[in-house]
C-alpha cells in the first residue's frame, strides 16, 4: 500500500498529539490503526466533510451496545469506524440500487471515542462524518 | 444462531420507500474476550455477513468485522419498484448460515 | 484526516477534564408501544413509602428507552422468540410440552399477582416455582435454573401477556409476615458499604451514582434485556448484583429472603403498568 502525503500528514498529526497530552502507547497504536483503515477503504484519496448524517448518543449509557445510524444518500460504499477499538473498522456496507444509503446498528465501545463514517459515493469521491461519543462506565447497579 | 426477527410492510406503493429492521440472536464472541474460569481467549466468532436482496438484487450487504454489539441490528431503508420478495442472510465465522425471506406486495 | 485527529485528540482532553456525564431521563416521556400506551407513573398506596411511582425505564438515556418503543427493536425479543419455541417443545420422560396443556395467553393476568401464596404448597411463589412444579410434576423434565436463559425466556414469554395491566400483588392474608420480613431486608443495611436498597431506590432516585442514573429500583418491567450483559436478567439476579454493589454477600436466587424482597419490592410498584420484557442499561 502507498503510504500517501495525506497518510504521512495523519501521522504527524498522532505523533503531535502524543506530546500535547499523555497518551499511552495504545492509544496511539489506535490512531495508527485508525489512519490505515480510512487509509485503506479511501485508497488514500481526499475526503470531503458532510453530505452524511450520523446519529450517535451524546453519551452512551452503556458502551457494550451503542445504537448509531447513518445516512450517506446516493453512496456505493460505507465504512463504518470506532476510532479508539482494538480494531477500528466496525463493518463495511454495500449498497444497492434500491438502498437509501442508509443503516442503523449498535456498536460495542471501549471507551469514550469519535465513531466516524466515510463514504464512498457514486462518483468515486469520499466524504466523512465524525462524531464524538462519550461513554459513560456502567458504575453500579449489578 | 436464533431464528431471525424481521419487519418488514407487507405492502407499499410503488416507489416507497419502506424501513426494515432486522435482529438476530449471536453471541458475536470478538475473539478478544478471555474465559473467566480458563484464562484463555474465547476463538473469534461473529457474524461476518449480512444482506438482503429484492427479488435477486442486492440492496444492502454488510461486511461485520467486529465491534458490531451480541445479536446484531440492522436497520435500513428500501425503494419498492414491484411486488416482491425480500431475502436476507447471516453467516458467521462459523459457517452457519440463515436465511428468511418476507413477501411485498405493491398495489 | 486532519479534522479527524483534532477530534480524536479533543476526545482525550474531554476525558482528562472529567466533565459530569449526563444523560436524558425524563419524567414525561411516553412509553408508546405499536400505538398501545403503557404507563410509566403512577401514584403510590396511601400511607405507602413512594407518593409517586415511575418505571425504571423514565430514568433511562433518550436511545435506551427508544430501544422499547417497537418489538422490532427491543433485543429482549430473541428471547421471547426462544421461550415461543421451548413453549411448544416436548421435553422430559411424558412426552409433554408446555403447550400440551396451555396456551400463552392463558396467562394473561398471572405477572402482576406473582410472587404470591400458593396454598397447596404452603409457600410463596414466584414465576419460576410455577414453571418448574409443571415440568418436574408434570413433564417428568428437569427444573431449570432461576436466572439462566431458558428460564428467564420462558418468564418473558409468560410476563409479556400481562403488558400494560398494574401491578398488584396482594401483601396480606398468608403472605403478610413474609411482606413485612421483606420489608426489613429492603430498609436494612449490609455489606462494606454499609448500604440498605432504600439509601439507593427511595433516598435517591433520580441522582446520579457515578455515571448511572438510580431509579426507584421497580420490577415491573423484569425480565430485562440490559445493554450490559445483552441477555435477560431475572429480578433476583438484579438484587444479586445490587447486593455485590454494596460488598454485601447475596442471597441465594430463589431463597426465602430473595422471594420476600421480591414481594415487596413488587408491592413497592402495584399500579405501575408491567412493562416486562424492558430494557436496562
Ligand atoms: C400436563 C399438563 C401441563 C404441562 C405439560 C405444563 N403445565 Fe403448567 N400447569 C398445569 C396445571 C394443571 C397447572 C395448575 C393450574 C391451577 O392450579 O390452576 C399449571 C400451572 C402453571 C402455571 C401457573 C398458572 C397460574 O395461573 O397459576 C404456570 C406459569 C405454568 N403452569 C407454566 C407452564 C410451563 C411454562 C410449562 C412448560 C415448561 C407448563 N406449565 C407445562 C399443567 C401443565
Ligand atoms: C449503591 C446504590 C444501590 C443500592 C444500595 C441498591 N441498588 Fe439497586 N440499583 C442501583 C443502580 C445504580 C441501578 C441501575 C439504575 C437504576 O435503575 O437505578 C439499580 C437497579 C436496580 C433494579 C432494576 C430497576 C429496573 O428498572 O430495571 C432493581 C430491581 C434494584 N436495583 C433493586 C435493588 C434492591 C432490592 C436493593 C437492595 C438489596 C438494591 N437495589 C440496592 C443501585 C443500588
Amino acid at each position: 500500500m502507498n503510504i500517501s502525503r495525506r497518510n504521512a500528514l495523519a501521522l504527524g498529526g498522532a505523533a503531535l498529539t502524543v506530546t500535547l497530552v499523555p497518551v499511552s502507547f495504545a492509544q496511539a497504536a489506535a490512531d495508527d490503526a485508525m489512519a490505515q483503515a480510512v487509509a485503506e477503504f479511501t485508497g488514500g484519496a481526499d475526503i470531503a466533510e458532510g453530505g452524511i448524517e450520523l446519529t450517535t448518543p451524546e453519551i452512551a449509557e452503556n458502551g457494550n451496545t451503542v445504537p448509531v445510524g447513518f445516512s450517506a444518500p446516493g453512496a456505493k460504499r460505507v465504512v463504518l469506524l470506532a476510532s479508539k477499538n482494538p480494531g477500528p473498522v466496525v463493518s463495511f456496507f454495500t449498497f444497492g440500487a434500491l438502498s437509501a444509503g442508509d443503516a442503523s446498528t449498535r456498536i460495542r465501545l471501549a471507551g469514550t471515542q469519535d465513531v466516524v463514517v466515510i463514504a464512498e459515493m457514486a462518483d468515486g469521491s469520499y466524504t466523512q462524518v465524525s462524531k464524538a461519543v462519550k461513554v459513560t462506565i456502567g458504575g453500579c447497579g449489578g | 444462531m436464533g431464528k431471525p426477527r424481521v419487519k418488514v410492510p407487507k405492502s407499499a406503493k410503488a416507489g416507497e420507500v419502506i424501513t426494515i429492521k432486522t435482529l438476530i440472536k449471536h453471541k458475536m464472541e470478538s475473539g478478544r474476550r478471555k474465559d473467566k474460569k480458563t484464562g484463555e481467549l474465547v476463538p473469534r466468532n461473529i457474524i461476518n455477513m449480512f444482506s438482503a436482496s429484492f427479488n435477486g438484487e442486492e440492496v444492502i450487504k454488510v461486511d461485520l468485522h467486529g465491534s458490531v454489539s451480541t445479536n446484531p441490528y440492522f436497520q435500513f431503508q428500501m425503494k419498492v419498484p414491484e411486488s416482491g420478495e425480500l431475502a436476507f442472510k447471516w453467516a458467521d465465522d462459523d459457517g452457519n448460515v440463515t436465511e428468511t425471506t418476507s413477501k411485498i406486495t405493491v398495489g | 484526516m486532519k479534522k479527524l485527529l483534532s477530534t480524536v485528540a479533543l476526545g482525550i482532553a474531554a476525558l482528562t477534564i472529567g466533565q459530569a456525564a449526563s444523560a436524558d431521563p425524563s419524567r414525561t416521556a411516553k412509553l408508546v408501544i405499536d400505538g398501545t400506551e403503557i404507563s410509566t407513573h403512577a401514584k403510590g398506596m396511601a400511607g405507602g413509602p413512594l407518593d409517586e411511582l415511575y418505571s425504571g425505564w423514565l430514568f433511562r438515556s433518550d436511545e435506551t428507552r427508544a430501544l422499547q418503543l417497537d418489538d422490532f427493536d427491543n433485543p429482549a425479543f430473541v428471547f421471547v422468540d426462544d421461550g415461543e419455541t421451548l413453549f411448544n417443545k416436548v421435553d422430559g420422560s411424558e412426552g409433554k410440552s408446555c403447550s400440551s396443556c396451555h396456551e400463552a395467553g392463558d396467562f394473561k393476568g398471572l405477572r402482576p399477582v406473582l410472587p404470591r401464596w400458593n396454598e397447596a404448597k404452603g409457600k410463596i411463589y414466584s414465576m419460576e416455582n410455577y414453571i418448574n412444579d409443571c415440568r418436574t410434576e408434570r413433564m417428568g423434565a428437569d427444573k431449570w435454573k432461576w436466572s439462566k436463559p431458558k428460564m428467564t425466556s420462558m418468564v418473558a414469554l409468560i410476563s409479556l401477556q400481562s403488558r400494560g395491566l398494574p401491578i398488584n400483588v396482594a401483601t396480606d392474608g398468608p403472605v403478610a409476615d413474609i411482606y413485612e420480613k421483606g420489608k426489613e431486608l429492603y430498609y436494612t443495611r449490609v455489606g462494606q458499604l454499609d448500604m440498605a436498597c432504600s439509601n439507593c431506590h427511595e433516598d435517591n432516585y433520580g441522582n446520579m451514582i457515578r455515571a448511572d442514573h438510580l431509579s426507584q429500583g421497580q420490577i415491573n418491567g423484569f425480565p430485562t434485556y440490559r445493554l450490559k450483559n445483552a441477555k435477560l436478567n431475572s429480578i433476583h439476579a438484579r438484587f444479586k448484583g445490587c447486593m455485590k454493589n454494596i460488598r454485601a454477600k447475596p442471597y441465594g436466587q430463589g431463597s426465602d429472603e430473595f422471594q420476600a424482597l421480591e414481594l415487596y419490592v413488587a408491592s413497592r410498584g402495584n399500579g405501575l403498568s408491567v412493562e416486562a420484557p424492558s430494557v436496562r442499561n
